[in-house]
């Protein structure tokens, strides 16, 4: 647990989630069983696993990516995933010499269908104040250190459409199967705040 | 509203950190106030209502809340307010009411005319609502172009008041992040923000 953004939690904070959840269970307004089901859908099947097959299929499909990129939701059922959500996904793609990242200062949008929840930093004050006015600072603290001659557009999400990028495929993948793309596109390059790298031009681990 | 919540270009919050390893949840409970809110959301309350009770949780106590904190706030004070429990159910523990029923589905958006397109130029309106709105303060009377035009949503500005959805076209507008932050700011990075009609004017008319 990170000392910093997520502070131990006082425990009338947990006393009150417990009240109201057993209120709204005598209520008939939640089941036993949904709670299950929340944690089992985050943990196990709606997570960054999901972004990754559309950009590998995306990288190796032309076609693909040009459905992706028109049409996000078919996209995504295409590739046999459900999409329940309300909201509207729409994917922007990296190209040379222009970076994309997404934030959202107003609360904390984020393409949840196709990346699951949030990492504590992207809801974090530090994040949301700083990602649009700052974002070469904002990135290095990230990790990624972009060449000065790369332009970065930053995505506010503020109306309820979610986006997601969809970064470049790095040099040294050529012949690669889907699966192994796949597994260097991580949840960080698809909000924009890391690039995949082929094993061998990884550096250090961050 | 002016308030803590619209946080973009604000200083001082420190650094971004990335927990390493971070899990889904961090507690229990944490799941059970993500449970709440699926099950409640759309059905009580719309999130744009749900929003707007986050923004009114008093500033101080927003900054110091980790984010399932802020939701628990809000969720009890919309659930409150909604009728679907009462403060002395909340403190007493025992249901003293039914809830109430759900809300209708809300129809399809219609179709509307976009005054603008793609390439347009365009002036934000310096607007200062008491209420909630999604035109973040640092992008207020600022020039910019439409990107893409999204098809109409429900004007949060309304929504999340009880006056109905107020469909308008939403467009994604980009400005030059010099025209955002001053000469500080990178020649060629640009922010993009999604923005109802009704935010913005056309820059030759002003």
């Amino acid at each position: 647990m990170s000392d910093q953004h997520h502070p131990e939690a006082p425990s009338d904070v947990e006393a009150r989630t417990l009240a109201l959840e057993s209120l709204l269970r005598e209520k008939g307004v939640l089941t036993s069983e949904d709670v299950d089901r929340v944690i089992s859908a985050y943990e196990q099947d709606i997570g960054p696993m999901i972004g990754a097959h559309l950009v590998a299929r995306a990288w190796v499909d032309p076609a693909y990516r040009q459905r992706l990129l028109h049409d996000a939701p078919s996209a995504v059922r295409e590739l046999g995933y459900e999409y329940r959500a309300d909201t509207r996904l729409v994917v922007i793609p990296n190209e040379p010499g222009v970076h994309n990242m997404v934030v959202c200062t107003l609360c904390s949008c984020y393409p949840w269908m196709v990346l699951g929840l949030p990492p504590t930093w992207y809801k974090s004050a530090p994040y949301r104040s700083r990602a649009v006015r700052e974002p070469r600072a904002v990135l290095a603290e990230l990790g990624l250190q972009l060449p000065d001659a790369m332009a970065i557009n930053v995505w506010d999400s503020s109306s309820e459409v979610r986006y997601m990028i969809l970064p470049e495929r790095p040099p040294g993948t050529e012949g690669w199967t889907e699966e192994a793309l796949a597994a260097i596109v991580t949840r960080d390059c698809m909000i924009g705040v890391a690039r995949p790298q082929a094993p061998a031009l990884t550096g250090a681990p961050r | 509203m002016n308030g803590v919540h619209d946080m973009g270009g604000m200083d001082g919050f420190g650094p971004v950190v990335a927990e390493r390893n971070e899990p889904v949840f961090h507690e229990h409970w944490e799941a059970v106030v993500r449970t709440i809110f699926e099950r409640t959301n759309g059905r009580y309350f719309n999130l744009d209502e749900f929003r707007r009770s986050l923004e009114r949780m008093p500033p101080d106590a927003y900054l110091r809340a980790g984010y399932y904190e802020k939701w628990l706030f809000a969720i009890e004070s919309i659930l409150e307010e909604k009728g679907v429990v009462a403060a002395d159910e909340l403190a007493g523990g025992r249901p003293s009411s039914p809830a109430p029923s759900p809300l209708p589905k809300s129809g399809p958006a219609p179709s509307q005319a976009p005054r603008f397109k793609p390439g347009d130029r365009i002036v934000t309106r310096n607007l200062h609502p008491q209420g909630h709105t999604r035109l973040p303060r640092y992008a207020r009377g600022k020039r910019g172009l439409v990107r893409r035009h999204y098809g109409s949503f429900a004007l949060p500005d309304s929504n999340a008041h009880g006056r109905g959805p107020d469909f308008q076209p939403c467009y994604a507008v980009e400005f030059e992040a010099r025209e955002l932050w001053g000469s500080e700011a990178r020649t060629g990075d640009r922010v993009c923000i999604d923005l109802w009609e009704s935010y913005l004017e056309s820059e030759v008319s002003v």
